[in-house]
């Protein structure tokens, strides 16, 4: 019982049954927190072991379970993710450097400031929306993977802007002065000295906003991607489906097969997604000891 | 032009014109990076405009046909039958149900783990568990969907006897946890601001941890939590693809959380994943629904930012 620790705090020796029990409760809303979130994890690997297979894997969507596999969303969502890096990633950083390095602190600034800030609390379906009516509609772009990707860089571009700038803000101003003094132009500056340096943290979030893009259904089901696709899209006028559409689609489905197909296909996207994390982490590591100020 | 500012203490705003007006600043490359840079700040103002103007244009066709009044006051929303009725009560009441839910659960729980964290862990426990609790932030809304249909909403139904598979509780559950990452997070961060000079001076006057965290922490961070919170039910209320894999797919103007209820996100999914033709009523009801959605997160997102501002000039 006595694993809540009291001994570092300024309390005197006196122990208060109304602070312990206090503490105690509150420690117990964490157990339950992390055992709740962790324990949720556990269902779906149960539940989804015994359906892992390589015909996961290498087949596509089918009526049948047993048959059944996620070629063709992974292959989809795999696609998006890389036309979604790479539009907001010059576009995200760009922002950044903008808001950091260039403008002044004005009203615009900070109207603009307020507006990513704002952007990022947007429901993703909402975003979907936009998608559906300027990208396929309006833009005539159809339910295609271009559509889908442009949608997706809309959703996570405020992740992408609010991390570069927080590592564009870590960079001691001290550098900008030695390079200004040294005679450089502003871009200068920014692209040899500033950008190199906050490289790690851009990186970081960079990796985050993938991750988020990669687990993304909402704002692909209201574009109208497709959630039985039995192709692997060939270019950016394609249709194509996504694997958390894939899990969406198999566990709205009533027979329980499908839900064992589902939780399997979650294993695997969760496989993706701790990949992503962990190339997050070794980036930070490594290449954010390198440089010391 | 401005002078260089000579302490080292970091400036927000880049320093101005450090590069004298005749010299680099005005060569074309620079003056055309600038403006490539300032055109990506802009991508992101386009943004809110283009939800705005699209979320807008349909919007009003949509009210051209059924009037305001109809829409925010009816108590009926079957569009897709005939005679259609386009009352927005049944979905925003299967919002909140689902939002009410989730937040019963998870602001006790989050608020005991975030004063846990800031005020007793010790600092090896509160290392572990936060970067697990930011990991568990990242799990797509899709994964915590598949739990409510594979194990949440089996044991709901067992244990209160619930008709449908689908129900109000067992999306609740789920959201729940889903934003409890979130609300611990932003709570602990805002607890932990609280200056340590007013836990010291508490505990100088005899008050023991219980009051000193009851009476002392918690108020003083008050506003921030009431943020965290309200960020957090903005968030549940855009959640979508658990709350449309959990509750179900029926407009229900009823708060008995074991019925089955469609949430407006839930709606949004359900005529996105038919064919609806473009022009169509169906096909604007969706953005009529999203407008209300936009309109009601919006509000707590900018509700949420001023109080935490106001509680940062507080403390600086």
């Amino acid at each position: 019982m006595s694993d809540t620790p009291r001994k570092r705090s300024l309390e005197t020796g006196r122990r208060y049954p109304g602070s312990t029990l206090f503490g105690l409760l509150c420690g117990t809303a964490t157990v339950l927190c992390v055992t709740a979130l962790v324990g949720l994890l556990a269902t779906v690997v149960a539940e989804g072991a015994p359906w892992l297979s390589t015909t996961l894997l290498t087949s596509f969507s089918s009526r049948k379970p047993e048959l059944a596999g996620i070629l063709g969303s992974l292959m989809g969502s795999l696609w998006l993710i890389s036309i979604t890096t790479l539009i907001c990633v010059p576009i995200g950083v760009g922002a950044a450097i903008y808001l950091e390095e260039y403008a002044a602190n004005s009203w615009w600034k900070r109207l603009v400031q307020l507006n990513i800030a704002n952007l990022a609390g947007v429901p993703s379906i909402v975003y979907g929306i936009l998608g559906l009516g300027l990208f396929v509609r309006t833009l005539g772009l159809g339910r295609s993977v271009l559509a889908g990707a442009l949608t997706l860089a809309l959703v996570v571009l405020p992740i992408v802007i609010l991390a570069a700038q927080e590592a564009l803000r870590a960079v001691p101003p001290s550098i900008r002065q030695a390079s200004y003094a040294l005679g450089a132009t502003r871009w200068q500056t920014v692209w040899r000295q500033v950008l190199p340096a906050a490289l790690p943290g851009v990186m970081t979030g960079v990796i985050l906003a993938i991750a988020r893009a990669l687990g993304e259904a909402a704002p692909l089901v209201a574009v109208g991607a497709a959630t039985y696709v039995a192709f692997v899209p060939y270019s950016v006028h394609d249709e194509f489906s996504a694997l958390p559409l894939q899990i969406f689609d198999w566990a709205s489905r009533p027979q329980e097969e499908f839900h064992g197909l589902a939780s399997a296909a979650i294993l695997v996207l969760l496989v993706v997604l701790v990949m992503l994390n962990a190339g997050a982490v070794y980036v930070r590591l490594k290449y954010g000891r390198r440089i010391k100020w | 032009m401005s002078v260089l500012p000579t302490t080292g203490v970091p400036t927000t705003g880049p320093q101005r014109s450090i590069t004298t007006p005749h010299s680099a600043g005005n060569r074309l490359g620079e003056r055309i990076i600038r403006r490539l840079l300032r055109t990506c700040a802009i991508v992101s103002v386009l943004t809110t405009i283009g939800i705005v103007a699209v979320l807008l244009s349909e919007s009003l066709k949509f009210f051209g046909e059924v009037s305001v009044f109809e829409f925010l006051t009816g108590a009926q929303w079957t569009p897709l039958f005939s005679p259609p009725h386009f009352g927005v009560l049944p979905l925003v009441c299967g919002t909140m149900l689902v939002t009410g839910g989730a937040i019963l659960i998870a602001g006790p729980i989050g608020l005991g783990t975030a004063i846990y964290l800031s005020e007793y862990a010790p600092p090896v426990v509160r290392e572990i568990i936060k970067p697990v609790l930011e990991v568990l932030a990242g799990i797509p809304s899709v994964v915590y969907g598949v739990v409510a249909v594979t194990t949440v909403s089996p044991i709901v139904q067992r244990l209160f006897g619930s008709e449908s598979i689908f129900n109000a509780l067992s999306a609740s559950i789920v959201v729940g946890f889903m934003i409890l990452p979130m609300i611990v997070s932003l709570s602990e961060d805002v607890l932990r601001s609280v200056p340590r000079d007013l836990r010291s001076a508490a505990y100088a006057l005899g008050a023991t941890k219980l009051d000193v965290t009851t009476r002392v922490v918690v108020p003083a961070a008050l506003s921030g939590i009431v943020a965290a919170v309200l960020l957090a039910i903005s968030r549940a209320i855009g959640e979508t693809m658990a709350v449309t894999l959990a509750a179900g797919a029926t407009p229900n103007l009823t708060l008995n959380p074991l019925e089955s209820v469609q949430t407006m996100t839930a709606y949004i999914v359900q005529v996105s994943k038919g064919d609806t033709p473009t022009g169509s009523i169906e096909y604007r009801t969706i953005f009529a629904v999203g407008l209300t959605l936009f309109c009601i997160t919006m509000s707590l997102n900018i509700i949420a930012q001023w109080v935490l501002k106001r509680m940062r000039e507080q403390y600086e």
